[in-house]
């Protein structure tokens, strides 16, 4: 594990993967997106609202996924202090925000026509939208200070902190009464018709699979800011170092 | 086709959502590729200054 902390070592291996998930990505996009609009069946209940699901659970599997390799990446980087940790974190943060927000809004373009209002304060999207402001707060918290490692520390620690709210995101439709409908994929029983499964796999797949390839950018341009700011620190030195008598 | 665009009824509410999230995922691809891109090109630039320098 600790031979990852090592960026050279470690781009290694994500540029060897880069490829792999950006064709992956783009083999299931071209696969789910036929089949979620087009060639599967409209539910026998919600009609054709169903294809919403395909987009709305992909997109809530990544807000949970993405906030769970932050706290994880957050928890290494304050134990062992591995930079390529923080940069794992911050570089998948906004991404995890954005998703979160397409959850959000996604199951608000859901919830009108099925439950007859767009927002409901029930726990389930509640523990969503808490979930939505510790990707603000984080991000937020990372760019706070002048000197950005303790920006980085006090972001690592509240990711850390708001990971209780996964378990609550994940067990409110359990443990209260909601709207929400009961989670699709239960200890492998699966409560989801195989013409619907198919789409939602593929589709829950391709975006795994971008988020990994647009990571995988992301920490190429995140580690070439840092040698940016490393050129232009040793460049003022050169400039302030005393020049060499004629 | 018509039918396809329609929905069973409930074209209003599915498009939007295919809309938003093909704006979504374009727009973290463009921007990280664009940001990216430039780190590239300011770091070369960097690299060359230095070659440059006496």
């Amino acid at each position: 594990m600790h031979r990852f902390a090592n960026p050279t070592q470690f781009m290694r291996i994500a540029n060897a993967i880069y490829p792999w998930a950006a064709g992956l990505c783009v083999l299931l996009f071209a696969a789910a997106i036929p089949i979620a609009l087009v060639f599967s069946p409209p539910d026998y209940q919600q009609g054709d609202t169903v294809r919403i699901m395909y987009v709305h659970v992909s997109s809530a599997w990544l807000m949970m996924m993405i906030y769970g390799i932050i706290a994880a990446n957050s928890a290494m980087f304050l134990i062992w202090r591995h930079p390529m940790a923080n940069l794992m974190a911050k570089a998948s943060a906004p991404m995890g925000a954005i998703f979160c927000a397409l959850a959000l809004i996604t199951g608000m373009l859901w919830g009108k026509p099925m439950w007859g209002a767009f927002w409901v304060w029930d726990a389930r999207l509640t523990s969503t939208l808490i979930l939505f402001f510790l990707y603000l707060g984080y991000i937020a918290l990372s760019d706070a200070f002048e000197d950005s490692e303790r920006g980085d520390k006090a972001a690592a620690i509240l990711a850390l902190v708001g990971s209780v709210n996964i378990p609550i995101i994940h067990f409110s439709v359990e443990w209260w009464n909601t709207l929400h409908q009961p989670s699709i994929i239960k200890d492998g029983n699966m409560s989801v018709d195989p013409a619907l499964r198919l789409p939602l796999f593929l589709m829950m797949g391709a975006f795994t699979m971008f988020y990994f390839a647009v990571l995988i950018l992301r920490l190429r341009s995140e580690l070439l800011a840092a040698k940016i700011r490393n050129a232009r620190l040793s460049q003022v030195a050169d400039a302030s170092a005393p020049q060499p008598a004629e | 086709m018509q039918e396809f665009f329609h929905m069973g009824g409930y074209a209003q509410w599915v498009w939007p959502v295919y809309g938003l999230a093909a704006v979504a995922l374009v727009g973290m691809l463009v921007s990280t590729r664009r940001t990216l891109k430039s780190r590239e090109r300011e770091f070369e630039n960097l690299k060359a200054n230095r070659k440059g320098a006496p």
